[in-house]
């Protein structure tokens, strides 16, 4: 297997030391960078695979870069914040931010979005069929089925679970979701969101109260998770 | 009587009550100066001046203290009704009294000065001291996990150490809880410093309590061993505009609390329920509840129940009243008589029963 490349753009000399021994160990390689300047130069010149973006950079706020990187960097780039900063990671998501970690965050998780957000750019046609252990879903025939069991879903519900399944791994923000699945006219009415993220985690989940498959992201969104 | 005499008073207030009082004194005076001399009335006069000396600010009190003076002398020194004085006496003692009268209302505005500095100055010291305190207090609390984190590192990194893989292990355990207790602290201090700064407003949206409810109860499953989450929300429960985070913190706050501060096999349980478009939560247990005399006490920042067991920074409970504060909310805590304590949530919120109608 062919080391990825991995870029880490934070100024804190702990939490670069402390990435690229983590990731090292995982079989990444790893370039460092300390600032805006040196990350967009970086970045041109190794053109890396994925990069890991702090949101508060010392010579330029991590929006500007992540921006700037966007303008031609179409590969992952997961936003690294501090907690209480709900705004910022929504702002970067909004960006074009593929997923992000509140720093501390446990190794494990670090770990589980650098595979999925490299999964998600590796799936170059899109395939129609997800078959996820008891919930299989079909996006060509429009079947979701449960233990084997075809459910039936309302068009919404079908559409939301579609767009979550499709980005599976990513957390969508509470907006793109209302903007992809309702409309534009329909970004401020979270109500809608909410009440049918509750009827389908009773119909796809074992448990909806405590949902495998549609994860809630505190004040940002939801993430759908393929079960391992 | 205090309402009328303290010097918050406002100024039209002060003139026309002070002003006032000298003329009544003066008619009294004059209806009565058949049975008594002059010289009198000028100390009448006097001790009404230093009356009002005792409670308004210095202008009222100095145009008391010429208006008084003109009275004495334009009513009651011979001749009557005329500013002019013939007695050589009497010129004397109206000059003393005016001098009097003026020293008077500025050593009384200057001993109220320095009375009202010396009370500030107490009161800074007295939050000086308890700051201090608190720091302690707080920096011991932080110490704690970090002494254990250098220490158990430095024993690691030690070269002379010949630890087995089970102490490396239990050493690797001690640093990850300690640290993992540091940042909870840390996050309790910024959201005091959130609170404190005014500057915390919620960011309503429409939220799914049994949703929220389940999000926070579900962090904590596979990691506590002794105790039980019992969750128990109403059926048809509207959606609700609150700050999902905010309100989060507080269950956790809460629910972190019961865990932590409750025998282990305790059953922890979360109610909700709606009642006149409030959002009612209740979080009980059934431990040992809180020592009655200190109850009104742990919503403060930074109070410790006395004989608790280190570890905490006295925070918690004071952001859950904040973020229910700024949600316009109440929170109450009560022992339950079968034993526990009882923490009541009742915030005043939207609701939408979008969520009961039929659907498509």
């Amino acid at each position: 297997m062919n080391e990825l490349e991995i870029l880490i753009i934070d100024d804190e000399v702990q939490i670069r030391k402390l990435l690229s021994i983590t990731l090292h160990s995982n079989n990444y390689k790893v370039l460092e960078a300390a600032n805006a300047k040196e990350g967009l130069a970086l970045a041109a010149s190794c053109s890396p695979d994925m990069i890991l973006l702090d949101i508060g950079l010392p010579d330029e706020s991590g929006h500007i870069v992540l921006k700037r990187l966007r303008e031609w960097y179409n590969k992952p780039i997961i936003i690294l914040s501090v907690q209480n900063c709900e705004d910022d990671i929504v702002k970067a998501l909004d960006n074009g931010a593929n997923d992000y970690l509140v720093k501390p965050f446990r190794t494990g998780e670090l770990l589980a979005r650098l595979r999925s957000a490299i999964r998600s750019t590796n799936i170059e046609e899109s395939q129609p069929v997800f078959d996820l252990g008891d919930l299989y879903i079909d996006l060509s025939t429009h079947t979701v089925k449960k233990n084997k069991e075809v459910i039936k879903l309302t068009s919404t519900e079908y559409y939301l679970l579609a767009l979550l399944v499709v980005n599976e791994g990513k957390v969508l923000t509470h907006q793109y979701i209302l903007r992809q699945v309702w409309g534009v006219g329909y970004i401020s009415q979270s109500q809608y969101l909410r009440v049918f993220i509750a009827q389908l985690r009773k119909k796809i989940e074992n448990d909806p109260n405590r949902p495998e498959y549609i994860l809630t992201e505190s004040g940002v969104g939801y993430r759908f998770v393929a079960k391992e | 009587m205090p309402a009328l005499f303290t010097y918050k008073a406002n100024k039209s207030r002060q003139y026309f009550l002070s002003i006032g009082l000298v003329v009544v004194v003066s008619a009294i005076c004059y209806l009565l100066s058949d049975y008594m001399g002059y010289r009198v009335v000028a100390l009448i006069l006097m001790v009404t001046v230093s009356f009002i000396a005792m409670f308004y600010s210095i202008l009222p009190v100095l145009v008391c203290a010429i208006l008084s003076a003109l009275i004495w002398d334009y009513f009651f020194i011979p001749p009557y009704f005329a500013f002019t004085v013939h007695d050589t006496e009497d010129l004397l003692m109206l000059m003393m009294y005016f001098i009097i009268a003026m020293v008077n209302a500025v050593m009384t505005y200057k001993i109220r000065q320095m009375e009202k500095a010396a009370q500030e100055r107490e009161e800074k010291e007295k939050t000086v001291m308890l700051y201090n305190t608190l720091l302690n207090s707080l920096s011991h609390e932080l110490r704690t996990p970090i002494s254990t984190i250098i220490g158990a590192t430095d024993n690691m990194l030690s070269e002379l150490n010949n630890l087995t893989e089970q102490n490396k292990n239990d050493l690797l355990k001690e640093i990850s809880d300690a640290s993992l207790r540091l940042d909870r602290q840390v996050e309790n201090l910024l959201n005091m410093s959130r609170l404190e700064s005014g500057f915390l407003k919620p960011k309503k949206d429409w939220c799914d309590i049994n949703e929220l409810i389940h999000d926070v109860a579900n962090k904590y499953t596979g990691n506590i061993d002794n105790h039980t989450i019992n969750i128990q929300v109403k059926e048809n429960l509207p959606l609700f505009k609150l700050d999902f985070v905010l309100i989060e913190q507080v269950l956790n706050n809460l629910i972190l609390n019961a865990i932590l501060y409750t025998p282990k096999y305790c059953i922890v349980t979360i109610m909700a329920m709606c009642k006149n478009d409030n959002l009612i939560l209740i979080i009980e247990d059934h431990g040992n509840g809180f020592p009655p005399e200190e109850i009104d006490k742990v919503f403060d920042k930074f109070y410790r129940l006395k004989n608790t067991k280190p570890g905490g920074t006295g925070l918690g409970l004071s952001i859950v009243k904040g973020f229910i504060e700024a949600h316009n909310g109440k929170v109450k805590l009560e022992n339950i008589p079968e034993g526990g304590a009882r923490f009541t949530i009742e915030i005043p919120a939207e609701t939408t029963y979008i969520n009961n109608l039929k659907n498509e």
